[in-house]
């Protein structure tokens, strides 16, 4: 299965990588999930993850920032570099790798506190800022979520008093307020209704200028209209990676095909 | 089948909802009850001396003065040493047991702790006087007043002054801290380990280090439920009898000294019920038992009221 050839980024991306795995293995205690997974992740670009449920889509995304690591039974084995540096160096300063990788969850996940607290509280501890400066940088990453407008008025109303898609942005305002060079959203569009779907799709367009951005998504009309690049995971492995259009319109493996047609999954 | 049976199959839904009415009520009622036994039984104590009772100092058998003041004073006291003590405590264990320890040990400790809220009182009582007023008059009341120099130290320095006697308002308070830790640490230990996993996930996923996680995600989170189980212990220690009544000295006094003697509600009424001889002396008591139960009342509507604020204004989840 390990057919995969890498980078195929052409003349899509920068060719050198943000993040490159290399064979990658994850383990649930003795159960294993991932295997040699290798993968490229192309700078400031939207990269979707695909495939069938339980296919180790998300279990491969929550390697990059180590959350793994709050589970004594699981682990990884392998390497991930981020800029070429190995993410599980002991160099590596784990809150650091954190805030550089941000994480956008399948349902929102507001703190309990005001809206305006939510997405000060990284700030907070990763940058030693005046009041005024966090006010801007608040401002600033409400904006960049798209949510500024909507919540001006509401910034000391619990952030959970917002609607689905609006606590979702508000997270999403949240990871970027850190500065992050990464973002990892693992179906964030899943618990939200469509409109509120095409607003954060819309978002995610905006911001790759800024991020690399990988995404999980179930939705195959969400990969094909916002990724650039789209990695198809079946049964642990990496069946198949590239341009999104070459796997949506010619895919090479039969497997990936069968499952973008929808005769599985 | 009988006609009874019938009559039961064919109205079981009405008899269910009559009984269940029933078994509620009982609980008003008692409750009510035992408001309008405790201020029958006090009306000579509530006549003769009034709403005053509440903040006269005096208690003297000898010529029938009664005032509850030493009283809820000692019972205020006590409990906040214990809560002092034990609250912040409760929240650090709750907090090893389901966010740090390993499973095994989680289990173990927390069994252990589930058994120290099995002690019976008196044992803490006896273990208090035998054991631990010495230890205090011994070790820890000289070393808070001399090593730490806490007797000289400005503003705090009258409540550690007096003799090392062991009993007193400060050893009552370390007992009743160690009595009601077990059950708020069990309430926190199931409020914590209610926040859902995706909620801390995306704390630890800003970067943040378990205390930033911890005191601004999980303890926010299940703050409906930590003031609960606050208010749980609370509750607890200021009824608690026999263990106070052992160690607190049981003297009607107010003194501005943790280190000495005084006496609560409880203890009161454990001790001196046995010598109410004329009837004001046990209508005071009975009328120093009803200022408790409304004290008690008081602390949970306060702590409800508390709840629904906080929730308002964070939008908890628990």
């Amino acid at each position: 299965m390990s057919d995969v050839k890498l980078p195929l980024y052409g003349e899509l991306a920068d060719p050198t990588p943000k993040i490159s795995v290399r064979g990658l293995d994850f383990f649930y205690g003795d159960h294993q999930a991932l295997y040699a997974n290798d993968l490229d992740i192309a700078p400031n670009r939207v990269t979707a993850v695909i495939g069938p449920s339980g296919c180790g889509k998300s279990t491969h995304l929550r390697v990059y920032n180590r959350i793994f690591e709050l589970y004594r039974d699981q682990r990884a084995k392998g390497t991930v570099l981020l800029n070429g540096e190995n993410i599980f160096a002991p160099s590596v300063k784990l809150l650091e790798l954190r805030r550089r990788i941000g994480m956008i969850f399948q349902k929102p996940t507001p703190f309990p506190m005001s809206v305006y607290e939510n997405v000060a509280y990284g700030i907070r501890f990763h940058y030693a800022v005046s009041k005024s400066e966090l006010d801007g940088r608040v401002e600033e990453a409400l904006k960049g979520a798209a949510l500024w407008e909507e919540v001006r008025d509401l910034l000391h109303k619990p952030g959970t008093a917002l609607s689905g898609g609006q606590q979702q942005r508000l997270c999403i305002a949240r990871a970027i307020a850190v500065e992050p060079e990464v973002l990892l959203m693992d179906e964030p569009t899943s618990a939200i209704d469509p409109i509120a779907t095409a607003k954060i799709e819309e978002l995610v367009e905006g911001l790759k200028g800024r991020y690399t951005i990988v995404i999980v998504t179930h939705n195959m009309q969400q990969a094909a209209r916002i990724s650039d690049f789209t990695a198809f995971f079946f049964k642990g492995y990496i069946v198949e990676f590239g341009a999104t259009r070459q796997i949506f319109t010619n895919p090479h493996n039969k497997k990936t095909e069968e499952y973008i047609t929808g005769r599985f999954g | 089948m009988s006609r009874f049976g019938d009559y039961l199959s064919e109205h079981f839904e009405t008899i269910f909802r009559w009984f269940t009415i029933l078994c509620a009520a009982t609980v008003l009622i008692i409750m009510a009850a035992m408001f309008v036994n405790l201020a029958w039984n006090a009306r000579l104590a509530i006549g003769e001396f009034g709403i005053g009772f509440l903040w006269s100092d005096v208690w003297d058998p000898a010529l029938n003065r009664y005032g509850a003041f030493s009283s809820i004073y000692g019972t205020l006291v006590s409990t906040a040493i214990a809560m002092v003590i034990a609250v912040p405590m409760s929240v650090v264990i709750a907090l090893f047991l389901v966010e740090l320890a390993h499973p095994t040990v989680s289990k173990v400790v927390g069994g252990a702790i589930e058994l120290l809220a099995a002690i019976p009182s008196i044992i803490y009582g006896m273990w208090g006087l035998f054991v631990f007023a010495p230890f205090m008059a011994e070790t820890v009341q000289p070393f808070l007043q001399e090593t730490l120099g806490l007797e000289k130290a400005p503003l705090i320095g009258k409540l550690f002054s007096g003799a090392p006697m062991g009993i007193g308002m400060l050893t009552a308070g370390i007992i009743l801290a160690l009595m009601v830790l077990p059950f708020i640490t069990a309430v926190m230990r199931d409020v914590f380990a209610m926040v859902p996993p995706v909620v801390k996930e995306s704390a630890y996923g800003m970067g943040s280090t378990t205390w930033e996680v911890t005191h601004k995600v999980t303890l926010r989170y299940g703050i409906q439920g930590v003031i609960g189980a606050c208010f749980l212990g609370l509750g607890r220690a200021l009824g608690e009898t026999m263990a106070v009544t052992f160690v607190i000295g049981n003297a009607h006094r107010i003194s501005a000294s943790l280190f000495d003697a005084g006496n609560s509600i409880a203890s009161t009424l454990a001790n001196e019920f046995a010598e109410a001889s004329e009837p004001i002396y046990l209508h005071s008591l009975i009328y120093l038992g009803l200022v408790l139960l409304v004290m008690t009342f008081l602390i949970q509507f306060a702590a409800q009221w508390w709840v629904r604020r906080l929730k308002k204004s964070m939008g908890t989840g628990l």
